[in-house]
């Protein structure tokens, strides 16, 4: 095996093997936690790196992409293979995947406040106030836990480890979003972290179930799950397309894509499976910024843009196949959907939580209408500067946290009501979250954000998909807006709070990757300019990302043509919210007290929105109280006390009575009757007793009489 | 001629009337008395089927004289244990010899 | 018609009669002295019966030893003999029962049974034959002196149990 191939092996195994050096042996130390998460992280960013390099260097890599596999399950004849693959897409993913974990993980020393003393009030299963975080080590195992789960579901060859990697996630996502077990809040329509870690699990669980109802549809009319086995068959291609599936009127291929799209639908948070993560907000900020922008969500990207073949089998140039056609309006829905929502939020976590979702909706739609470059290339960027702003609002957090130790106030220390004038507190964080921001926003040409978001909607204007593109040019516009107001209610001004007021700059472990993922943020773009843009084009190489990444794809998909409306479009829509949003909240920052203004523009509309459309309370009463009264009523009460402990009651009343009528057989129809013949015989014994009289005489009588009597019957009788 | 029969008809009366002693005495040594009579017939049998079979052969004979030397040892002995008896309990009425029982 | 069939009835008789005064009279000497009478009438049919030595065995050894014996013990046993009572126990009526039926029993057999007749010629010296064949390794001397033994055992046996013992009289 080359180098390449055992690296690609080795990528998911330390942080895997980190998870389990902590849990079992360096829990108790702080330092050698940290520095073991960190090395295994470090190690498989190294691995994967090394494998991008000579990936990169490799001509024709995408004919011959690094592979290897084991037999794993036999069966019969063949047997299920598992193994790693690195293909071009493969290789996209390793380079910012494992950066951007090791990245958080860095970050998450400074976090959890590594250096300051044990705060005695603090209590493990609580947030720490300001001592350092009671469940450290704890915190970097599952991180590293997550971390492997993610780089083994990207290396994966097949449907099946790929999977594996994702369930693994999911319980990871349970594990650290409720990984303030003990912390609760006065208020009781606040959910609990460990309720939402609930919630997120069991709402993306239900989308698994769906997905792995595909997979094993597939399983059965393809025989294998390796993806390049799939996708590079004709034959198998060609027979996924022309059977009927058992829904009439779909074919397989695509009642499977949309069974596999439904696990997207759960792990990226869209429309209707989204209502899991603003509340996974309540998780410990780098948990949110590992699942909502390097790993969790991504996967669920990753896996459809993977799949990509098998959901646009079928599809013409003119049309797509209804797997898109649901994915694109799914995807544009949500992107519209989450932005409204954004606008209407107050917790500086919960404005990126819906970001997220939107920007999400973004790159389902873009697969939707065929954009698989655009797709990918979004997928990147977005971990870049999600990953960014994530960690950005951590470090406000931090800060604003600072300011209450200090001052004792009672705040809540993520709403940006309590927030602003930070910019001249904490510069590096301020900076940093400005090109986070401007790049969500797509400001022109100097964000990668731009790039990849131009390129969905050039391509979606391209293909004539004309509410596709209006629709995601008005969530453009939203989220420049909110974003602006984020950055102008946190920032600009002056503080709101004395808390604010006494915040101060985070460690160097925070501001470090903030300032690397600005740089990425800010550079990332570049590999995937259209190579028709005028001047850019050619001086970057023609697009080399596009280049790159078709090879993944079985057949040649044809790029589009460069066209400058939809660049000029998504200008006006990206400095139109910014202007806006400076318009309403920078030019005159809000003072202490002052309400949003928002507020009163849009009227009862805003309460609507604040209330994510009241979609939780709906999810809560048409799904989760029936399934608690099923669960509690039916299951409980009437199967498992009526039925089941009510079967074995009755069979043991029917025991006991069985027993209870043994017992009086026994008593009367054995005992008594043996108990009378012993009677009897004794009192038979004592009245032949009589014939003892000791005489032998009379003993000489019985005996001859005897002796006669039988002989008489012997001669007489028996003659 | 004497039949066979006849002696043996003798012998077996001469049985019966020692076994009524044996049965409904109630002295023990007419008891005694009676075991002494039985016997007496059994040799009585014996000789005539000596003398009614072969007669050559002796073993009839010496069969009876046997059965002598037995009867003799044995009113020998009930007699000394009915003096024994007598000595012990002052009694020789078999009904009141009675201790072979519950 | 020849002698012997009266001769032995009327022996026959008179010892049966002999007999059944023995086990009847209620004075115990009396029927010592019936015994004596029934013994001596069994020596005469010994003699019918062509067994001279067994007649005098008879006569010397049952009247001679044994009925004297029992007149001893009679004696001996005698104070208790004061009354002079029927000598019947409560159940003699089952014993006569008993031993009519043990009669009739066999008499009844006896009667279908063909017996052989009596073998013809003289039966020789009958003593000296009986003699001989007590001690002749190859016949009878085994029994004999097993009879030897147990008379031995007899005597010093009823001594042992005659003898007055460490209770005084």
């Amino acid at each position: 095996m080359d180098l390449s191939t055992l690296l690609t092996w080795l990528i998911p195994l330390p942080p895997l093997l980190s998870f389990f050096l902590i849990i079992l042996f360096t829990h108790r130390d702080k330092r050698l936690s940290h520095s073991v998460a960190l090395g295994a992280i470090g190690l498989s960013l190294l691995f994967s790196w090394t494998v991008v390099f000579r990936a990169l260097r490799t001509a024709h890599f995408a004919e011959h992409p690094f592979a290897a596999s084991v037999a794993w399950l036999p069966t019969g004849d063949s047997a299920l293979r598992m193994g790693v693959t690195a293909d071009p897409l493969t290789v996209v993913m390793l380079f910012f995947v494992p950066l951007a974990c090791f990245l958080i993980i860095l970050y998450s020393v400074g976090y959890s406040n590594y250096g300051k003393p044990r705060d005695d009030r603090d209590v493990p299963g609580s947030a720490p106030r300001h001592g350092v975080e009671p469940m450290y080590s704890r915190f970097f195992a599952f991180l590293s836990l997550f971390a492997g789960a993610m780089l083994v579901l990207t290396v994966a060859d097949n449907l099946l480890l790929l999977f594996f990697g994702w369930e693994i996630m999911g319980l990871c996502s349970y594990l650290l979003i409720g990984f303030w077990h003990g912390r609760n809040y006065d208020n009781p329509a606040q959910i609990t972290p460990r309720a939402a870690g609930v919630k997120a699990f069991i709402t993306t669980r239900f989308a698994d179930v769906l997905m792995l109802i595909g997979i094993v549809y597939l399983y059965s009319q393809a025989g294998t799950l390796n993806f390049r086995e799939i996708f590079f068959s004709e034959e198998i291609m060609n027979h996924l397309l022309h059977t009927p599936s058992v829904i009439g009127g779909l074919a397989t291929a695509h009642l499977i894509g949309l069974l596999i799209f439904a696990g997207t639908v759960g792990k990226s948070a869209q429309f209707p499976l989204h209502v899991w993560l603003p509340d996974a907000m309540e998780g410990p900020t780098p948990v949110s910024a590992m699942i909502h922008a390097a790993a969790m969500v991504s996967a669920g990207v990753y896996m459809i843009v993977r799949m990509f073949p098998l959901l646009s089998a079928g599809a013409g140039a003119d049309g797509g196949s209804p797997t898109m056609t649901v994915m694109a309006f799914i995807g544009a829905f949500t992107a519209l959907f989450a932005a409204t929502i954004a606008v209407a939020q107050n917790d500086v976590k919960r404005v990126l939580a819906y970001s997220t979702i939107s920007q999400l909706g973004y790159m389902v739609a873009a697969l939707g209408i065929g954009a698989y470059v655009a797709a990918a290339f979004h997928l990147m960027t977005h971990a870049f500067f999600k990953a960014l702003l994530f960690m950005g609002s951590g470090s406000i957090i931090h800060g604003v946290e600072h300011g209450i130790h200090h001052t004792q106030e009672k705040l809540d220390p993520q709403d940006m009501l309590n927030m602003g004038g930070l910019a001249k507190r904490m510069p590096v964080t301020y900076w940093t979250f400005l090109i986070g921001g401007f790049a969500l926003s797509g400001f022109p040409f100097i964000t990668s954000g731009f790039w990849s978001k131009d390129e969905i909607l050039a391509d979606a204007f391209a293909h004539g998909h004309w509410w596709v593109f209006v629709v995601l040019l008005l969530a453009a516009f939203l989220t420049a807006f909110y974003t602006m107001r984020q950055i102008a209610l946190t920032f600009l001004g002056e503080p709101r709070s004395e808390s604010a007021a006494h915040s101060h700059e985070s460690t160097w472990t925070m501001t470090f990757p903030l300032v690397v993922l600005a740089f990425f943020a800010l550079f990332a773009g570049f590999v995937g300019v259209h190579s028709d843009f005028p001047v850019l084009g050619e001086l970057l190489g023609h697009n080399p990302f596009e280049h790159f990444i078709v090879g993944a794809l079985p057949h040649h998909l044809a790029g589009i043509e460069f066209n400058w409306t939809p660049v000029l479009l998504s200008v006006v829509a990206g400095l139109g919210g910014l202007g806006c949003g400076w318009l309403l909240y920078g030019r005159r920052p809000l003072a202490a007290g002052q309400p949003d203004p928002l507020v009163a523009y849009l009227g009862p509309v805003h309460e609507m929105l604040a209330g994510k459309y009241f979609l939780d309370e709906l999810y809560d009463f048409a799904l989760v109280r029936p399934a608690k009264w099923v669960a509690e009523v039916v299951a409980f009460r009437w199967i498992d006390r009526g039925l089941i402990d009510g079967t074995l009651h009755t069979i043991a009343g029917a025991a006991m009575r069985i027993a209870a009528g043994a017992r009086w057989f026994d008593k009367w129809g054995i005992n008594y009757p043996s108990d009378k013949l012993g009677d009897g015989v004794r009192a038979s014994g004592y009245s032949f007793r009589v014939i003892q009289t000791g005489r032998v005489q009379d003993y000489l009588l019985i005996t001859l009489s005897a002796v006669i009597a039988v002989s008489g019957v012997f001669f007489l009788v028996l003659r | 001629m004497v039949p066979l029969s006849w002696y043996l008809t003798f012998a077996a009366a001469l049985f019966a009337l020692g076994l009524y002693a044996v049965l409904a005495r109630k002295n023990a040594v007419a008891i005694l008395m009676g075991v002494e009579i039985m016997l007496n017939a059994v040799i009585v049998n014996l000789v005539a089927f000596w003398r009614y079979g072969n007669p050559a052969d002796i073993a009839g004979q010496a069969f009876a004289v046997i059965v002598f030397a037995v009867a003799a040892a044995e009113a020998a002995v009930g007699l000394a244990l009915i003096i024994s008896i007598y000595r012990q309990r002052a009694t020789v009425m078999a009904e009141q010899i009675d201790l072979m029982k519950w | 018609m020849s002698a012997t069939p009266i001769i032995f009835l009327v022996v026959a008789a008179l010892t049966l009669a002999a007999a059944f005064l023995v086990v009847t009279v209620r004075n115990l000497i009396h029927a010592a002295v019936w015994l004596v009478a029934a013994l001596f009438g069994v020596a005469v049919i010994f003699v019918l019966l062509d067994a001279g030595f067994m007649a005098t065995v008879q006569v010397v050894l049952y009247i001679g030893a044994i009925a004297i014996l029992i007149v001893f013990a009679v004696m001996l046993t005698r104070r208790v003999m004061q009354d002079v009572g029927p000598q019947r126990n409560a159940n003699w009526w089952l014993g006569a029962i008993v031993a009519i039926v043990f009669f009739v029993a066999i008499s009844s057999l006896l009667w279908r049974t063909a017996w052989p007749a009596l073998p013809g010629g003289d039966v020789g010296d009958t003593v000296l034959a009986l003699g001989r064949s007590l001690v002749d390794p190859n016949k009878y001397v085994i029994p004999f002196e097993v009879a030897s033994v147990m008379l031995i055992i007899a005597l010093i046996g009823s001594i042992a149990v005659a003898l007055p013992g460490k209770q005084s009289e």
